[in-house]
């Protein structure tokens, strides 16, 4: 079964030849996980040499680059990782019942409070172990970040990346920009933005995550890192002055959001960008996904957030953080710990970063030598942080941010002026939902 | 059949017929002929298995979101179920933002669906009755959109409406800063145009009940009508629209079932943001995802069954009346 060459014309073993990361067609894996969970099993139950992993890249780059990571560890440990992926978003959608089931031994997933909460329902295994050997490869902030609930490490992470306000170089020369480091800078920069006929700030909210973002930077500027996360956690309240100042802060921005938010993708709000039509941009670094042409992602530049309050400073940075997790009861335990001790090394980060240049390494050890500019200045901006923030909906219960803080901050935008009772409803709901379990 | 039989009649014979029972066990035999044990389990089975299929995915899944709609219940172990009695339709009527105006746009689809592609649909067929010529390019211009799916008509019409680069902002000139039309997020402007992109599709289908409808209008009533001396208008309205009532109640339970379920369209355009809530799309926002609000989405489920149940049991009863009368 391991050793047909023939494999990969053949729609069963060639699962197999892929795993072995040769690459190619993992389409044939993608919608079926409970067979190729059984199968891992039945394979697998004498099989001290494979190691499962239930996959969400489910896009060319990452999917490739992630293959060649597990080639490497084949070559050194002759482990075979068994791949099973699936669409990004379908992956997402179905954790729940995937981890319930029979899961692969260990699976792609995210940082922060949403790996806290399947690390709280028993769902993940504890990787203290593994930790004790990878842990200097690591910064604080990404320990801190790799840790459930009760204090064992259950994550390890793989890349990063930051939020901050991209722009072009060549048209804040041309126009003689400085970049702002307060707010009344970042204001007074909007409003020359637009006398020269500028967008001052790119925005799309469509898709209803972009705005988060925002709410994200502006709220651990003024209130700090500390708030924000107990804000997240659904211990503070929305109804605190604190969050109301927030939004009076965004409020005042707004009239610099491009027109039109509600109905424009990500995806097009980066091409005013591109475009020159905007002058700034507020999103995480795939944004350079969008510049195409080489001179102007050469172009492409960035800056942290303002500071609001000089109590916090710049100190916290918003940088979502992927990487892996073990399922509840991993059929090759050996193996498992042997293939994240591996990922967790600055080798594996190195090889992934080769293939996918718009993020950077989440280990302090990777090497940095190939790097991009914009990479190298988005890997000081996030080893230098005090404070590393995920996202909202990574930092909080996603079922409260998807039905309650998606709608509630598109209304926000749509009318900025009612936003006392959208607090006191946003409360409200949060009390219930947090409740619940 | 006839295999059954010439099996069985050499084990009759083997059997010598006591006395007189053979007119009585012919009769018997003859009744299991009829039905044989193979027969019995087929048909058992034919019966058995979509009775089973139907009670479990169609009955015990409802019952179960019912009961469901009355607990706490995030998907995981069915020990984290919690019962909470009313809690979930108390929030939902008073805390939930999105949930009056899902019902109200509800309402709004149906009433719109109702009042212009309906008698839209309702001319053009009436137009292509009378055998126009090319009238078979016309049917199949207007049928189109219908064929299509619901999702894919999402698509296109957003390629219309995306306020930098679709075709009317583009042909008036309102993608710019300043005088800028966003036809997909403005509150007051996206369920509007949605609507007209679910005319769109809904006049065709309209336009096909009614043109069968119209195809089985006896032809002598129109002649009567205009020998009595009505013109067209008058034909119409006092001959052949009293004879598609059967065609007007299809027409309303379709439209109606369209408005209940309506959710492709708006999930496409815009994941019914601001505007274009939708209760099939709180439903499946609560309880699709990595961590869902069952019971929370249950209750909206519920909802939407009782509204759908309001409207189809006095259907069922009317029907059903008229069957018993015929």
């Amino acid at each position: 079964m391991h050793n047909t060459p023939s494999g990969l014309s053949v729609p069963g073993p060639s699962r197999r030849t892929l795993l072995r990361g040769i690459g190619g067609a993992a389409a044939l894996s993608a919608g079926i996980p409970l067979l190729s969970a059984c199968a891992g099993s039945s394979g697998s139950g004498g099989d001290a040499k494979t190691v499962t992993l239930g996959s969400n890249a489910s896009d060319a780059v990452p999917k490739k680059a992630f293959a060649e990571i597990y080639a490497a560890f084949k070559t050194k440990s002759g482990l075979t990782v068994d791949v099973n992926t699936k669409d990004h978003n379908t992956f997402q959608e179905q954790i729940n019942s995937y981890l319930q089931g029979t899961p692969d031994d260990v699976f792609n997933w995210f940082a922060g409070y949403r790996m806290q909460f399947f690390a709280a329902k028993k769902l993940a295994s504890p990787i203290d172990d593994v930790w004790a050997k990878i842990g200097d490869n690591f910064p604080d902030a990404m320990k801190k970040l790799s840790k459930g609930e009760d204090g064992k490490y259950y994550f390890v992470p793989l890349y990063t990346y930051p939020w901050a306000l991209f722009y072009r170089k060549s048209v804040f020369k041309q126009h003689g920009y400085q970049v702002p480091t307060t707010w009344d800078q970042l204001v007074a920069l909007c409003k020359q933005m637009k006398k020269d006929g500028l967008v001052p700030i790119a925005f799309g909210d469509k898709d209803a995550w972009p705005a988060m973002g925002t709410f994200d930077q502006i709220n651990f500027r003024l209130n700090g890192y500390d708030f924000h996360v107990e804000l997240m956690a659904g211990k503070a309240s929305w109804t605190d002055a604190k969050v109301k100042a927030t939004f009076d802060h965004w409020a005042e921005l707004l009239p610099y959001h491009q027109d039109g938010f509600m109905g424009r993708t990500w995806q097009d709000a980066a091409q005013t960008l591109v475009s020159k039509k905007a002058g700034m941009y507020l999103l995480g670094s795939f944004v350079a996904q969008q510049f195409t042409n080489k001179a102007d992602l050469d172009d492409l530049d960035f800056f942290a957030f303002p500071e609001i309050n000089s109590a916090f400073g710049q100190d916290t940075v918003e940088a979502p953080t992927d990487g892996f997790m073990v399922s509840k009861a991993p059929k090759n335990k050996d193996g498992v710990t042997k293939l994240l001790e591996f990922l967790g090394t600055p080798e594996a980060e190195s090889i992934y970063l080769k293939a996918d240049s718009s993020v950077v390494a989440a280990s302090s050890k990777a090497d940095t030598s190939s790097y991009t500019p914009l990479q190298k200045k988005a890997y000081e901006m996030i080893s230098g942080a005090k404070s590393l923030t995920q996202f909202m909906d990574r930092d909080s219960r996603p079922d409260f941010t998807s039905t309650v803080m998606q709608p509630a901050l598109q209304k926000f935008l749509q009318n900025p002026k009612g936003v006392d009772s959208l607090l006191s409803n946003i409360e409200r709901q949060k009390k219930t939902i947090f409740a619940s379990s | 059949m006839s295999s059954d039989i010439t099996t069985k009649t050499p084990e009759a014979a083997a059997v010598p017929p006591p006395g007189r029972a053979p007119e009585k066990k012919r009769v018997a035999q003859g009744h299991r002929r009829l039905l044989t044990r193979r027969d019995r389990i087929t048909l058992g089975l034919m019966a058995g298995v979509p009775t089973v299929l139907h009670v479990a995915l169609v009955w015990v899944t409802a019952l179960a979101s019912i009961a469901l709609a009355f607990t706490t219940w995030d998907g995981i172990g069915f020990d984290s179920i919690k019962w909470v009695g009313l809690d979930n339709f108390k929030q939902l009527f008073t805390d939930n933002p999105q949930f009056w105006p899902a019902v109200e746009h509800n309402i709004i689809w149906f009433v719109v669906l109702i009042l212009i592609p309906t008698p839209l649909g309702l001319f053009l067929a009436v137009q292509l009755d009378k055998k126009i010529r090319f009238s078979r390019v016309y049917q199949t211009a207007f049928f189109l959109p219908v064929v299509m799916s619901l999702a894919v008509t999402g698509f296109v019409w957003q390629l219309i409406y995306n306020p930098d680069t679709g075709l009317i902002n583009s042909l008036i000139g309102a993608n710019k800063p300043g005088h800028y039309i966003d036809w997909i997020g403005d509150p007051h402007l996206n369920l509007w145009a949605i609507l007209v992109a679910a005319s769109w599709r809904h006049t065709g289908y309209m336009m096909i009940l009614y043109l069968a409808g119209l195809k089985g209008v006896d032809p002598s009533l129109r002649e009567a009508s205009s020998l009595d001396g009505a013109n067209e208008w008058q034909t119409f309205k006092n001959v052949i629209f009293p004879t598609l009532r059967p065609t007007n109640t299809v027409v309303l339970v379709v439209t109606i079932i369209e408005a209940l379920r309506a959710f492709d369209l708006v999930f496409v355009f815009n994941k019914g943001a601001q505007g274009t809530e939708l209760l099939s799309i709180l439903i499946t926002n609560n309880i699709i995802g990595e961590s869902s609000r069952i019971g929370y989405g249950s209750a909206i489920a519920v909802v939407l069954l009782v509204i759908s149940l309001a409207v189809i049991i006095p259907y069922l009863i009317a029907t059903f009346r008229k069957e018993r009368r015929a």
